[in-house]
């Protein structure tokens, strides 16, 4: 296997590590607001993810970092093609940070709800617009022979790309209530295995709308549909911890079910001469031998570290009992 | 107004809001970590407490500095996708694995630091808040040697219309870099260190109860302030001699140096000038020629072909000046402070204290125009002698796009400073003294 494909699946990677990690982070950020009733209860949730999310975040820092590295001209192309979502993204990601380390420290409650509203916001923005990004990858910009942005605004956001927002949207609410069922405990949690079923099931209805349309392209279409078949069927046997992996299984088909049919290209374009492929965008053999060198030492590192920092704050939380600043 | 103004304006001040929060926290992540671990040695308490109030406003000052970051990373490609695509083989890889080594590294140990306070044991949870201060500066050493290879691009060849790495090696062992990087710590030591200085300062000042506390951290931030003041000065100085081998034009910018001469003087202020002394400071002695701008525009026209080579030469030459004034009132300051308090042990004034607490914007005005001196004194170069800034902006993003997010980075920038300002004041009047625990968490 040469570096450029490699690298390519790298990125693949980095984007379902982005996709598994922030997808319960923003179902956690977004389900707070409905489940938790008073300000200590949403409080509660949050704390289920406060540890991590920072370092869940760097998973999407280090997918646009490789890219800029290994693929200067896909990572040129597709970051000033989708320039107005990148800047509401942006300001997305700044509100959402700020409302983690601002929140804990409100002494007024009006602030602290302020926090809570803006979370659920900014993080339902970051999930529509990494999904509907990551779907333009595959369903096709229209660019020239430079690889410059030749469309609309409106050719962003067709239907099928709209419709994977909804369903990364779905995704990560599925996963941010099991990921809850399995961190807290109590009344809490009894409210979110309720959710988790109802969110499961229309994630669930949504991959079958999907897949009717997109199996005329390849079987590979089903895979997702199966396992969240099997998460759907295991939340109601109250499987919860088997129903999370199979939810995590299926938003792993689905990056990497997208990055297998945009191979060998990696931003298809509507005028396919002009699609920006693996070669024609990629860094040198030697600027991908350092990187992959550089990787292949330190992503073992941060995986281990990560698994680790999970298992320090493994224990279940209730309202009488968060993880709070200790600083 | 153009693409390229504004990209060039968005891109300036999205980096300079960004420097207010780095170095500040990279020095005060440092200080954290020493005051922790001798909390963890002497077991008292009261030091305990001292590093989790710095900690608070570490917090506070980090939080702004990552989400800031972020649009850094993404600007690249979004404002400027023809330098992207152009120099990506060689700029992306610093990027990626600063990304890779530092970013983990500080926002998984800082959330273990922030949250296992009681869950990890001691020597573990004082391990994370080291692991933080080595994570940031392996971010600043990573952010630096992509900074180096604008301004002095090494290690690369041309192929294909694109700049390609040839030698890792020479990219990260760039002379530019070796100068810069001693020159940006030791202003986060200062940065760093003149907050502590301003705050303790205030709290001295209010009698506060307790105030003795901010004692000890006024004297160790004397100290820390002036390690970081000598190491400022010495890299510096030998910075501004670098830059006579690898970017004249910088240099005569900034001494606004018209004419070629032997031996330069140097001025002070427009008019008045100290005769031989800029060839002193280049070469260690009274004679050596320092080239002019006028015939550093020609050798460039016979380089490149016809055009503007200057940068704006009032800027440079401004910019530097007040850097220069800033780092004179700083080293009064400390030199005041270590004499009166730390040497003869006398109390300080109250006036002094109030000047020291206005003194916290000093380095940060020191950071910003040193760091306009170094990006405009490139200009018109974004990578200095091989690619204009002109050439660089994305070619599809129109100017209203650009106005659109100016506009939103502005709003939302000046929305962090308001918050900003709000939590720090609420948490310096909090103080050493917890007033209410911090709510009680045994994870079990």
């Amino acid at each position: 296997m040469n570096l450029e494909i490699l690298w390519f699946v790298l990125i693949a990677v980095l984007w379902t590590g982005f996709f598994f990690l922030e997808g319960f982070d923003f179902g956690v950020s977004i389900l707070q607001f409905f489940l938790g009733k008073t300000e200590k209860e949403r409080g509660t949730y949050i704390s289920a993810i406060t540890p991590h999310w920072s370092g869940n975040e760097v998973w999407l820092l280090t997918a646009g970092g490789a890219m800029f590295a290994a693929f200067p001209g896909w990572y040129a192309t597709f970051f000033s093609v989708l320039y107005l979502p990148l800047v509401i993204l942006l300001l997305a990601l700044i509100v959402r940070g700020m409302c983690f380390e601002i929140r804990h420290r409100s002494h007024v409650q009006k602030l602290c709800y302020a926090c809570d509203v803006a979370l659920a916001v900014s993080s339902f923005f970051i999930a529509l617009l990494t999904s509907v990004a990551l779907a333009n990858f595959a369903v096709g910009i229209p660019i020239d022979s430079n690889g410059y942005f030749v469309g609309h605004f409106f050719d962003l956001i067709q239907p099928p790309v709209l419709f994977s927002g909804l369903l990364g949207l779905s995704l990560f609410l599925t996963s941010g209530a099991l990921y809850l069922t399995m961190k807290i405990e109590g009344e809490l949690q009894i409210r979110v295995c309720k959710i988790s079923k109802l969110a499961v099931t229309v994630s669930l209805a949504l991959f079958a709308v999907a897949v009717f349309f997109t199996l005329g392209r390849s079987l590979i279409c089903c895979a997702p549909l199966i396992f969240i078949l099997a998460a759907t069927v295991l939340t109601f046997m109250r499987r919860l911890k088997t129903a999370f992996i199979m939810v995590a299984l299926c938003t792993t088909c689905c990056v990497a079910g997208l990055f297998f049919f945009m191979y060998p290209n990696v931003l298809v374009s509507s005028v396919p001469e002009n699609s920006l492929t693996i070669m024609n965008t990629a860094s040198s053999p030697y600027t991908l031998k350092i990187m992959s060198i550089v990787a292949l030492i330190f992503v073992p590192i941060v995986l281990a570290y990560q698994i680790w920092s999970y298992y320090i704050f493994r224990k279940r939380i209730s309202s009488r009992n968060v993880h709070s600043s200790e600083v | 107004m153009d693409v390229i103004f504004l990209s060039r304006l968005q891109f300036a001040i999205t980096t300079v809001y960004h420097f207010l929060f780095v170095p500040l926290t990279i020095g005060l992540a440092l200080f954290i970590a020493i005051w922790e671990t001798s909390a963890y040695r002497s077991g008292n308490s009261e030091d305990e407490r001292v590093a989790r109030f710095w900690g608070r406003l570490f917090l506070l000052s980090f939080s702004v500095g990552v989400v800031t970051g972020i649009v850094q990373e993404f600007q690249f490609g979004m404002n400027w996708s023809e330098y992207s695509r152009f120099v990506g083989d060689v700029f992306g890889a610093p990027l990626a694995i600063e990304a890779l080594l530092a970013f983990f590294l500080e926002s998984t140990f800082l959330g273990l630091w922030i949250f296992g306070r009681h869950i990890l044991p001691k020597s573990v949870h004082i391990a994370c808040i080291w692991l933080v201060v080595a994570g940031s500066c392996i971010s600043s050493v990573w952010i630096l040697i992509a900074n180096s290879f604008m301004q002095h691009p090494v290690g690369y060849t041309f192929s294909n219309g694109h700049a390609q790495m040839t030698h890792f090696w020479e990219l990260i062992s760039n002379p530019y870099f070796l100068h810069q990087f001693p020159h940006v710590i030791s202003a986060s030591l200062c940065t760093a260190s003149f907050f502590v200085l301003g705050i303790s300062a205030l709290k001295i000042r209010q009698q506060t109860e307790d105030a003795y506390l901010f004692q000890r951290t006024f004297k160790f931030a004397l100290f820390m302030g002036i390690v970081g003041m000598i190491g400022i000065l010495l890299s510096g100085h030998l910075q501004a001699q670098m830059l006579s081998n690898y970017q004249p034009m910088k240099l005569a910018a900034m001494e606004n140096l018209e004419k070629t001469q032997n031996p330069a003087p140097l001025a002070i202020v427009p008019g008045v000038e100290i005769p031989a002394l800029l060839s002193i400071m280049v070469y260690h002695k009274p004679s050596g020629e320092v080239k002019g701008l006028d015939d550093l525009q020609k050798t460039m026209e016979n380089r490149f072909g016809p055009g503007d080579y200057k940068p704006s030469v009032w800027l440079t030459y401004l910019s530097f000046r007040v850097m220069v004034l800033c780092s004179g009132i700083m080293v009064l300051i400390l030199f005041y402070g270590i004499v009166w308090n730390l040497i003869l042990g006398r109390a300080m004034h109250k006036k002094a204290l109030l000047l020291i607490t206005f003194g916290i914007s000093l380095p940060h005005l020191a950071n910003l125009t040193g760091w306009l001196l170094a990006e405009l004194g490139r200009q018109p170069w974004i990578i200095y002698g091989l690619m204009p800034t002109d050439k660089a902006v994305s070619v599809g993003v129109s100017s209203g796009e650009v106005i659109f997010s100016l506009l939103v980075f502005l709003a939302i920038y000046g929305f962090l400073s308001t918050v900003m300002v709000y939590f720090m004041r609420q948490e310096i009047s909090r103080g050493c003294v917890s007033k209410k625990i911090t709510r009680k968490i045994t994870n079990t």
